[in-house]
């Protein structure tokens, strides 16, 4: 132990083991805050969930909560608000507007923040607690239909009360804002003094509740098993799709980013390990001349490696703390909420990943060590290393494989890396040896004048085995760095185009089949960007397959929420632009057909060839199922679940949808348009848009953050593939001079190989990024990724440029010292 | 002096009391290329303690091969080795390599000293290896006494060769061994540094009272051992 403790020393003060200790800890470290992520930030994304709801859980009754209930809150230790809504009629001046007012407690809401700004259009800004007694936020529609900004005052039953600010963003909104007259939020307290809530209006009491995990479990026990008609209990109805599409986009980049980095840094110890073995035969022969034995050997090594992997994987996990705290702090914003305190999880993982990896990747060269002859101390040509093959390797990647798949908790994900990365560098390595074969066949050879030139070619040939494994690592490391440099660039503007800055901002509904066309010209002529209009006929699901469903059919809370809901259905000739079918085919002519959005297919247990029987106004139809859907929640576009061409709908009673976008600034066409056509209803979702662009910006600089690590395992790579045969060469160049070749002759062979394995190795490098981002890209990430043109470039010149710059450093170094004095090192 | 006591104990076992290495019909053929080749046959040799044997031959005799069966690194296609008494070929290759470590040096005409430890550490191995406690003392005074005090914290690559294999030579006394193996040991030296080693290296034997086998093809060097055996196309030469 002792003995090994000093071995350890002595080999890092020789500089033997950084590379193989930097590799261990950036694998550590990726895979640990990467799990971090995934845990704590997962966690809390979750919870940012509960913010669309405002609460942990949400207790809905159409009359008042009995005291008992409240007092529960007390007895569970849970956080509690309180609001109420009515419809109502706002008055200002001349003018008034049916609105949903919701009256709130100081504290509302318990998870979330909303957003109000100065006046519409202006930018937004969280708002620390709801409105003041005496004031009210509106909405922007309210502002303008009532033409009261803020300053004016409004009158609501008997009370005055004046405008604070507009409200842009509120907890339970986004979810479903087709049917919800413009919001009016005003401060609980002064609700009494309106004199609008008698005991026979029709008012919705809300009770929020936020707290632990298990008490907000008792309660929600207790809560369900007393309440009464008229009540209920929401927990957390799936957030956003929009958002939830973002953080889960996110979630896979950084647990590929992280699969990726462990993997190159797998390869990066292999590369620095058997660099380690190649330095040490000679002292291990000597060691084995002065009375160790093998198990000695084996074990003092063993021990050695344990014990900087150890202190490697130790401060990888300290440096994936960091990470994840920085992480955490770039997401701040997004998750507003405290996040909940990190376990100990992940940094157990990535140590366990780290061990894994050590054991995998270096113990297959160590073992080689103590096989060493000890007659090597006298004839040094025995007792060379047999190279490791790759079955050596099957077991370690193997089990990593196994770790990364529970890591990533994605058993498909993982193994698809881990072949998809065993695959490549066998590829990689077939592509080179061949490259090699050919581009030092003898009938290239002859066309080379120069006899150095050929004598490069020649080395070229005769060392094609350990080149092509040698061109294979470059080309792995150069993958991994052109991955994480050009083609992460162009993943995210991708991704960054996925939640446009153009994309609508305002819905308008409500729009009569005889206004389609002249509120189209009328956009057209206020200069809006030209919009679609959808049919919308509202309609309730009565049957599947023949049977009779209710929402009692269904077991999961969603899924009975939707079936009770009147489903927005829609019918069109085209598919939509922003919608790709999944399965089956899109309406052919005459069929009774519906193209159904896979999400809500696949919770309700639809599949291709269902019937489903929909009741609008009283009059039903029924069509099969023909196709599935994908739609891009992100798009901010108008999206239907259930689509039907225009035959089986055309009879029934519609009103148009569309959206679009206003700029900044020229919220003054909205009014116009309200003027014009007082029955429409517009909108805003540009607090929504924004949030969304938003949390991709966010995701983006946290998922950045990990590349760094990716990034640095590449460069290890490529380092450790330069200097493997750093050694041999300059062996080889001691007795090429010893011989009579001059120091311009054996740079210029080397050069000559150098250049030959860099730009075999930049091509493999450039085809193997842009087919991984192509991967990426339509597989996990679902966007279309353009062929870069700068990526095949930069490429092969990365390529070129990195071995030449190696061939210059080493025959700098190769030709520095004296031939004899290579040699003698080297006897 | 202890150690011949020591070495007393171990000789009630063996079959001559006097002899430190016994070798008898050794044979060494190799295949190559399909063929036999024959690289030494019939070696007899017998070296008593404190004695110092030259093994003389030209390149290519075998002597190498023969040091390196001597020394229980290459085993023999046939014939014996004792060594203290032990039946080298009876031993399997982790014993053999227990009792090199208590009972042989080594010295090598490349050094062989390891590049990433300092004189020192190289120095203190043999007695790292076999577990002695402080391994720091033995092996700063062994360095003093081939004058390199002023050196221990140097790494080989910043030594010259004559100090290189100084330094080899305070790490094959280090462990006090009974047998010295030296394979030429000057080979990578010039003149001057190969005379000072070699004196060096004389002082040494009897200072501590080792016998010494060395491989040489230096007609000179053999000279200054009690006894020369000459090998020749794998025999020793009468």
């Amino acid at each position: 132990m002792r003995l090994a403790l000093r071995m350890l020393v002595r080999d890092w003060r020789a500089g033997e083991l950084r590379v193989l200790a930097a590799a261990l800890a950036i694998a550590v470290a990726s895979v640990t805050s990467v799990g971090f992520f995934a845990d704590r930030v997962g966690q809390a994304l979750a919870r940012d969930a509960h913010q669309l709801l405002g609460a942990d859980l949400v207790l809905l009754s159409d009359h008042p909560w009995k005291d008992v209930f409240q007092k529960q809150f007390l007895e569970f230790n849970l956080e509690k608000a309180e609001a109420i809504n009515f419809i109502s009629m706002a008055f200002a001046g001349e003018l008034n507007q049916l609105a949903g007012v919701k009256a709130v407690s100081g504290n509302y809401p318990l998870r979330g923040r909303m957003r109000t700004a100065p006046a519409p259009g202006e930018p937004d800004a969280q708002a620390e607690r709801g409105p003041a007694r005496g004031t009210v936020w509106l909405e922007e529609r309210l502002v303008s239909a009532l033409n009261a900004p803020v300053g004016a005052t409004v009158r609501l039953g008997t009370s005055r009360l004046k405008v604070a600010a507009v409200l842009t963003l509120e907890p339970e909104r986004s979810a479903n804002f087709f049917n919800i007259a413009p919001r009016l939020m005003m401060n609980l307290e002064d609700v009494p003094a309106t004199g609008l809530v008698q005991p026979a209006s029709r008012v919705w009491y809300y009770l929020y509740a936020a707290g632990a995990p298990g008490p907000l479990a008792s309660f929600k026990a207790y809560a369900q098993a007393h309440l009464e008609r008229g009540q209920r209990v929401d927990d957390l109805e799936s957030g956003r799709p929009d958002v939830r599409a973002s953080v889960d986009r996110a979630q896979r980049f950084l647990g590929l980013t992280a699969l990726l980095a462990a993997i190159v840094a797998g390869v990066a110890i292999a590369l620095g390990t058997r660099r380690f073995v190649e330095r040490h035969l000679d002292g291990c022969a000597v060691m084995r001349c002065l009375g160790a034995t093998q198990g000695r050997l084996l074990g003092l090594h063993a021990l050695e490696f344990g014990l900087l992997g150890i202190a490697a994987c130790a401060v990888g996990a300290l440096l994936g703390v960091a990470a994840q705290a920085a992480i955490a702090g770039a997401l701040a914003d997004l998750l507003r909420a405290e996040l909940p305190a990190p376990s100990a999880a992940p940094a157990v993982q990535g140590f366990l990943v780290g061990l894994v990896l050590l054991l995998g990747f270096a113990l297959p060269p160590l073992v080689q060590l103590k096989n060493v002859p000890a007659v090597r101390v006298i004839r040094r040509e025995t007792g060379a290393t047999s190279p490791v093959t790759a079955i050596t390797y099957a077991a370690g990647a193997l089990a990593l494989a196994g770790l990364l798949v529970w890591q990533a908790g994605d058993a498909k994900l993982g193994l698809t890396v881990v072949g998809g990365f065993a695959a490549a560098v066998a590829a990689f390595f077939v592509v080179a040896w061949v490259a090699l074969r050919l581009l030092t066949h003898r009938r290239v050879t002859r066309l080379v004048r120069g006899r150095m030139l050929r004598y490069g070619l020649a080395n070229l040939r005769r060392h094609a085995r350990g080149n092509a494994i040698q061109v294979a690592s470059l080309a792995l490391g150069l993958t991994a760095v052109l991955l994480l440099t050009f083609t992460r660039n162009d993943l995210v503007e991708a991704w960054r185009r996925s939640a446009p800055p153009d994309a609508p901002n305002r819905f308008v509904i409500n729009v009569q089949p005889d206004q389609v066309e002249p509120v189209r010209r009328f956009l057209a002529r206020e200069g809006v960007a030209e919009a679609d209009f959808y049919p919308m006929v509202r309609g309730r699901l009565t049957g599947v397959n023949g049977r009779t469903v209710s929402e009692a059919d269904y077991a999961e809370e969603r899924a009975k929420r939707l079936v009770e809901r009147e489903f927005n259905l829609s019918y069109m000739d085209a598919l939509p632009s922003h919608n790709s079918i999944t399965a089956g085919t899109w309406f052919s002519k005459d069929q009774n057909e519906l193209s159904v959005e896979e999400g809500i297919a696949q919770r309700l247990g639809w599949v291709l060839g269902d019937e489903l029987t929909f009741t609008v106004g009283g009059k039903s139809f029924a069509a099969r199922i023909t196709s599935l859907r994908k739609l891009r929640w992100d798009s901010m576009r108008v999206n239907f679940f259930v689509v039907a061409p225009p035959k089986l709908m055309a009879g029934f009673p519609a009103s148009f949808v569309s959206a679009f976008r206003i700029e900044p600034g020229r919220e003054a066409v909205l009014n116009r348009l309200s003027a014009q056509f007082p029955n429409l209803t517009v909108v805003d979702v540009a607090a929504a848009v924004r949030q969304a662009q938003g949390v991709v910006d966010q995701l983006v600089a946290a998922v950045q953050f990990i590349f760094l690590f990716a990034l640095g395992a590449g460069l290890l790579v490529l380092y450790s593939a330069l200097v493997a045969t750093e050694d041999e060469r300059r062996r080889e160049a001691a007795v090429m001079r010893v011989y009579g070749a001059s120091r311009a002759q054996v740079s210029g062979s080397q050069r000559l190989e150098f250049l030959a394995m860099g730009a075999i190795a930049g091509l493999l490098a450039t085809l193997g990024a842009a087919a991984i981002g192509q991967l990426l890209a339509r597989r996990v990430f679902e966007l279309d990724l353009p062929p870069s043109l700068a990526l095949w470039v930069a490429g092969p010149l990365a390529g070129l440029l990195l071995l030449s710059l190696n061939a210059w450093l080493s025959s700098r170094k190769v030709l520095g010292a004296s031939p004899a004095l290579t040699l003698r090192d080297s006897v | 002096m202890d150690l011949s006591a020591a070495a007393g104990a171990l000789n009630a076992r063996t079959m001559d009391k006097s002899s430190v290495l016994t070798a008898r019909g050794i044979g060494k053929t190799v295949k190559s290329g399909g063929s036999d080749l024959v690289i030494l046959r019939d070696i007899e040799l017998e070296v008593t303690r404190g004695e110092a044997v030259a093994v003389l031959g030209a390149s290519g005799s075998g002597k190498s091969t023969l040091l390196a069966i001597l020394a229980g690194l290459d085993t023999p296609t046939s014939g014996t080795v004792h060594l203290d008494g032990q039946d080298l070929f009876a031993l399997d290759e982790d014993a053999r390599a227990e009792l090199r470590g208590r009972a042989v040096g080594f010295v090598f005409q490349s050094f062989q000293l390891l590049p990433a430890l300092t004189a020192l550490e190289n120095v203190m191995l043999p007695l790292e290896l076999s577990g002695v406690a402080d391994p720091e003392g033995p092996a700063r005074e062994v360095l003093k006494r081939v004058g390199l005090d002023a050196r221990l914290h140097h790494q080989p690559k910043h030594l010259s060769g004559g100090e290189q294999q100084r330094v080899a030579l305070a790490r094959a006394f280090v462990a006090r061994p009974s047998l010295l193996l030296a394979d030429e040991p000057t080979g990578s030296l010039d003149a001057d540094s190969g005379a000072a080693v070699i004196a060096l290296m004389f002082d040494l034997n009897r200072e501590f009272g080792t016998t010494l086998v060395m491989v040489t093809h230096d007609e000179h060097l053999a000279a200054r051992c009690a006894r020369a055996v000459r090998l020749a196309a794998g025999r020793i030469a009468p």
